[in-house]
């Protein structure tokens, strides 16, 4: 009845896992406490979790986000102490619990913390910036949003129902066959990964038609803001990517559940196959983490720069460069399991071209500040912090594209170093200057200045303290995943690098005072206008935050910078005589039982419960045709109502002054109608 | 301020919103089809990677019959040249002649899929299943996987037989029919891979 | 603003380490920048070239933000302020060109670096290698000498100045041999060989270890890698291994296989023919060959 579950499954053998368990349930009981004592179910239930709109739906996944970096920090923060203390003795960590951890870690870090972010962002602010209402399929926009979702809850419910895989967060073969791990954590994690790819593909696919067939009249693909141009090729590599995780993570399911022999050590399998496939799916992955940062600091540079983005035509082919490179370098993450030196000089070389256009990116970025106006508002130091610490890690990436050398450093520290030196910099920088950059925008007032310059040198300084040590340790041979040590020159660098992680502990602390403080003062940090930084692309032409509807009357595209050329030819805020009917897609529960029924079939088949892997997945297919049979899933907003919001739009416009950051002292100068030059 | 007596552009262009809400839909299938292909591309590789770990265990000279794979073949693409008679019906606005050749489809559907259930049911029986060899476990993932999108396929087949019986061809409907069409025919191309790269091979 | 800040907080940091590194010595410590062999330093002169290499690019970053952070501050209205300067063709040319032109560079030193350091290429001062055969085990590694027709468990003895010819398998999941003072890894897969050439200029003693994790005993999959200073102690110690009472019979392999987790070094006077090839062939076609489960493990596998 209930397959391989059994009272064993819970946590009470160790105190170290019943406290996650018993953290991991109370979180949980608090979030529905909290909602019943705001007495916010209905709008949560009603407005939130039916809806389909994206902009609430971009909301929803950078919670998500924020929520498994701390339970993401929390492995890491776990990992630092103990290896700062296991010199010679077992620490505070035993092995099965120490190898969960660095599993989870690496798994909600990329799945559940990096790609709800990016697709968060993504969500809110490209279809704004192509002049466009909603997405392509804002239906499946939702259930991709629940699946990841569901992802998100079978990583947190191995904390308290069995364990979590001890694989690492790439899960190879032999180790993670059902042979070496007959338990239900590789169970775990596969499921989690499994779902929420799924999710992740048809992001892809809403991004890229949402681009292709929604943009407004006049917006060429050559005067697209250079966030969308990195979430296009973004989009094209999760459509090409993701079915290859697909096929890895479902061969390798199929046998631990039913006995194949994919990649089984006897009986025909071939585990060098898995790490191909994983591969190249993992290496395109990275890519569309750090595309869509790398469009973020486009942004943030020229609007604080006070300039138009240098190199626009340069960033658009280095990007496609990237995306392109990106499919033809998979093996560098396996250079040591045995090819021949023609393969991996191949793909040796490969790697280190691709370095080239994102050099071209960083000189351009450089460029956009040269003889710039620099206002140094978060989101800019985040982008300056980026600039000068991500080429670190490039250069220790080009190092580990050298064959030689990877052979020598592969599985050490160093790597580890090098890719926390291009995610944190890169990826989680980016993500927090978007949020901080965008979060006037979705909820009309701005976040704390100081408390965000306070959270980025705490990000900053503890990244240099957490992983430069990784270096050296890496130099000195130090392999990665080791839950204790007996070579005592280690131990200096390991301490500071648990010195470092505890100044991102402030940071993130930083973060969270910040919404707290942010929320507090509202009514005095408002967004009047919808254009807090005197923007240049078109999200800042809607109101903050936006009406459900975007643009009441679509714009008229002319010019790259297309709402800083309408500023200056005078037409960015002009009430047309006449609206218009608008269509808008209706709430809908689906989506979220898609996601629940999602869960509960990867829950039953971890446990082997098969009556409720079934039901769970009739459940979805009776979800599907149900909506696939709904004509009427729009409702019309009359243009009636549209003119009510609107007027009420251009009458707090009408107090407010002109240009939102006339105030600050690096201000360029001139307002608004005047432009800058 | 004005009521919306007289309509404005985009009021009267609603049904041109439409037609683009349909053109959209279909572009996004078409990319959902590639990211399929990829799936089945993957899993092409993956049994040419494993032709040969069969493990001491049976070949697929040893398991295919031609006359089964024939049967199949030819289920298949009748299946898909009927659809097609679907959809010249469909452009006729002929719901009977929709209707029928919808089932008919249908039928030869399943016909493949019962040729395909015996097939596997007799490999499976004489020790040859997916967990025998890692040939046989990569064929069963490529020949299962298309299987599996066929009963799919069948069961969108039912439901639009369904929803031309209840809404009449209607323009939403029609749009699901085309887009079941593209997957109808997308799946016989994958079969025709099947049985080149597949069976043919294990047969000479 | 306090920019400047970063970059002098980001100069100590380097000299901190740097100071660090060289305070440390010896081989045990200090692996790759203080190589023992032929292989170990290839690779650490390539690791500096290219260091040098990418210092064309590197360096003018840090450069440019540190100056651009500072000089176009906002309040500084000294500071010329062109905001529709978006494009340039020599800065264009340049920024393509110059990356480009070392990627170029670099690949020169990478297709020859990856072709001379192949782990599967001999190293040939004129002396004919040693062969050793290496097992990865759960959790600890088995060398054989079959031309000594010895086994050693966790210990890997050898003659400075002689070429090691190392055929490495696994007997359990996947597995990375290194002794990186030495040179660089190799994984070891059941069912298959792979190979590694490594060599000692001089004597000293090395600890070499499995490095892509496999389990709960990974931490202590470490071994000692000793090369003599001269052929005679290595002789010697072969003979101290032939001393042992134990040999290396199926059943004594079988035994050895269990996971176990801080094996002490083993010696064997003898060796099972061919142990090494049975080893690899009993996972292929169809061998009926499976892991014994960890029971230390079973007891929370669920």
């Amino acid at each position: 009845m209930f397959g391989r579950l059994t009272i064993d499954a819970f946590p009470f053998y160790s105190a170290i896992a019943a406290s996650g368990a018993a953290i991991t349930v109370l979180g949980a009981l608090s979030v529905i406490a909290l909602i019943t004592y705001l007495r916010a179910w209905r709008v949560v239930l009603f407005d939130w979790v039916s809806s389909l709109d994206h902009k609430k739906i971009g909301i929803m996944y950078v919670m998500l986000a924020l929520v498994m970096l701390m339970r993401g920090f929390i492995d890491a923060a776990m990992m630092r102490s103990q290896q700062a203390i296991a010199l010679g003795n077992e620490g505070y960590l035993p092995a099965d619990h120490f190898d969960q951890i660095f599993t989870s870690h690496g798994t909600i870090m990329i799945f559940f913390m990096a790609m709800p972010f990016l697709s968060g962002l993504i969500n809110h602010i490209m279809p704004q910036q192509i002049g466009a209402r909603d997405v392509a399929f804002p239906f499946m926009n939702a259930v991709s949003l629940w699946l990841t979702a569901a992802g998100a809850g079978l990583v947190l419910i191995s904390l308290v129902i069995g364990k979590f895989s001890t694989a690492g967060w790439s899960g190879y073969p032999p180790y993670s066959g059902a042979e070496y791990n007959p338990g239900v954590g590789v169970d775990y994690w596969l499921w989690a990964v499994l779902i929420a790819g799924v999710g992740s593909t048809m992001s892809g696919i809403n991004f890229l038609v949402t681009i292709l067939k929604c943009r407004a009249p006049g917006m060429h693909l050559f005067r697209m803001p250079l966030f969308t141009w990195t979430v296009f090729v973004t989009s094209i590599l999760m459509i090409f990517a993701f079915p290859a995780l697909t096929v890895a993570c479902g061969l390798l399911a199929l046998d631990r559940t039913f006995g194949m022999h994919f990649f089984t050590n006897a009986m025909g399998g071939n585990m060098m196959h898995y790490v191909n496939l994983f591969w190249l799916w993992g290496h395109p992955e990275v890519y569309i983490l750090i595309l869509p940062a790398f469009g973020v600091f486009s942004e943030v540079v020229a609007t604080f720069s006070q300039k138009r983005l240098f190199g626009y035509i340069s960033l658009v082919l280095a990007t496609m460069a990237i995306g392109i490179l990106s499919f033809t370098v998979w093996l560098h993450h396996f250079f040591t399991m045995g090819s021949s030196a023609d393969v991996n000089s191949f793909f040796g070389i490969m790697t280190t071209i691709i370095a080239v256009p994102t050099g071209v990116k960083v000189f351009d970025w450089l460029l956009t500040m040269y003889r710039g106006r620099l206002i140094f508002k978060p989101p800019m130091l985040y982008t300056i912090g980026f600039l000068v610490t991500f080429v670190i890690g490039g250069l220790s990436g080009v190092l580990l594209a050298l064959p030689p050398v990877d052979y020598v450093m592969h599985n050490t520290t160093f790597l580890v170093a090098h890719f926390h030196n291009m995610i944190i910099p890169g990826v989680l920088f980016g993500y927090l200057a978007g949020y901080m950059f965008w979060f006037p925008k979705a909820f009309g007032f701005k976040l704390n200045e100081t408390w965000g310059t306070r959270s980025f040198w705490c990000w900053i300084v503890g990244f240099y303290l957490a992983f430069m040590p990784l270096y050296v340790l890496g130099l000195k041979g130090m392999p990665r995943r080791m839950e204790h040590y007996d070579i005592a020159a280690w131990q200096p660098h390991l301490i500071v690098a648990a010195i470092g992680a505890f100044i991102i502990l402030l940071g993130i602390i930083c973060l969270g005072i910040q919404l707290a403080v942010s929320i507090r003062d509202r009514e005095q940090t408002r967004d009047l206008t919808g254009d807090p930084w005197n923007g240049r692309s078109l999200e800042w032409a809607t109101s903050s935050p936006p009406a459900p509807y975007n643009f009441a009357i679509l714009p008229n595209v002319q010019s790259i910078d297309a709402f800083w050329d309408m500023k200056h030819r005078g037409v960015a805020y002009q009430q047309p005589d006449r609206y218009v009917d608008i269509a808008l897609p209706k709430n809908t529960f689906i989506p979220a039982f898609i996601g629940g029924a999602a869960f509960v079939f990867g829950f039953a088949v971890v446990w082997y419960i098969w009556w409720l892997a079934v039901l769970a997945l009739v459940g979805i297919t009776l979800a599907i045709i149900i909506r696939a049979s709904d004509d009427e899933t729009e409702f019309v907003l009359p243009a009636r109502e549209v003119q009510t919001i609107e007027d009420a739009r251009f009458a707090k416009l009408a107090k407010a002054p002109r240009n939102e950051m006339v105030d600050d002292p690096g201000f360029a100068g001139g307002s608004v109608l005047e432009g800058s030059t | 301020m004005n009521e919306g007596a007289s309509a404005t552009i985009e009021t009267a262009a609603l049904p041109f919103a439409e037609a683009r809400k349909y053109e959209e839909k279909a572009f996004g299938f078409w990319v959902y089809l590639m990211s399929d292909a990829i799936i089945f591309a993957l899993l092409f590789a993956t049994y040419l990677v494993m032709l040969d770990n069969t493990a001491g265990g049976p070949t697929g000279q040893q398991l295919f019959s031609l006359e089964r794979a024939a049967g199949e073949t030819t289920l298949l693409l009748l299946s898909s040249t009927t659809f097609g008679f679907a959809s010249v019906a469909l452009a006729a606005s002929n719901r009977p002649r929709v209707l029928q050749w919808l089932v008919v489809t249908a039928a030869l559907g399943l016909g493949f899929l019962f040729l395909e259930f015996g097939e596997f049911n007799g490999m499976i029986a004489e020790g040859a299943g997916p967990d025998r060899s890692g040939f046989l476990s990569a064929f069963f993932a490529l020949v299962g996987t298309h299987g599996l999108h066929v009963s799919v396929g069948i069961i969108w087949i039912l439901v639009m037989i369904g929803q031309v019986l209840a809404k009449g061809l209607t323009r939403p409907v029609a749009s699901r029919i085309m887009r079941l069409g593209l997957f109808w025919h997308f799946l016989d191309i994958i079969w025709i891979g099947i049985f080149s790269i597949v069976y043919l091979p294990g047969l000479i | 603003m306090g920019q400047g800040f970063a970059y002098r907080l980001q100069t100590v940091a380097v000299a901190t380490w740097l100071t660090l590194l060289s305070t440390e010595c010896g081989a045990v410590t200090n692996p790759v920048l203080e190589p023992k062999g032929p292989i170990a330093h290839a690779q650490r002169q390539l690791l500096f070239d290219a260091v040098a290499i990418m210092m064309i690019v590197i360096v003018p970053v840090f450069i440019m933000a540190a100056l651009f952070t500072w000089w176009y501050r906002g309040t500084n209205r000294n500071a010329r302020y062109m905001p529709n300067l978006a494009y340039y063709w020599p800065a264009e040319i340049l920024i393509w060109g110059v990356p480009a032109g070392i990627i170029f560079w670099l690949s020169f030193h990478l297709w020859d670096g990856t072709h001379r350091l192949d782990p599967y290429k001999g190293i040939d001062p004129g002396v004919a290698p040693l062969q050793i055969e290496a097992v990865a085990q759960d959790w600890k590694w088995l060398f054989i000498y079959p031309e000594q027709n010895i086994a050693v468990v966790n210990e890997l003895v050898f003659p400075s100045g002689r070429p090691l010819a190392i055929r490495i398998t696994s007997d359990t999941v996947m597995n990375s041999f290194v002794i990186p003072a030495l040179g660089g890894q190799i994984y070891a897969m059941a069912g298959m060989q792979t190979r590694l050439h490594l060599l000692a200029d001089e004597p000293g003693e090395f600890w070499g270890r499995n490095v892509q994790y496999s389990g709960r005993g990974f931490a202590d999959q470490q071994f000692r890698a000793i090369a003599t200073a001269t052929e005679d102690d290595f002789d010697a110690w072969v003979a101290k291994v032939r001393a042992s009472s134990e040999a290396l019979d199926a059943a004594a392999y079988e035994e050895l296989a269990k996971p176990s987790t801080k094996v002490p070094v083993t010696y064997y006077s003898g060796v099972e023919t061919s142990l090494f090839d049975t080893i690899i062939e009993k996972w292929r076609d169809g061998g009926a060959a499976h892991h014994v489960p960890d029971t230390a493990e079973a007891k929370h596998a669920r």
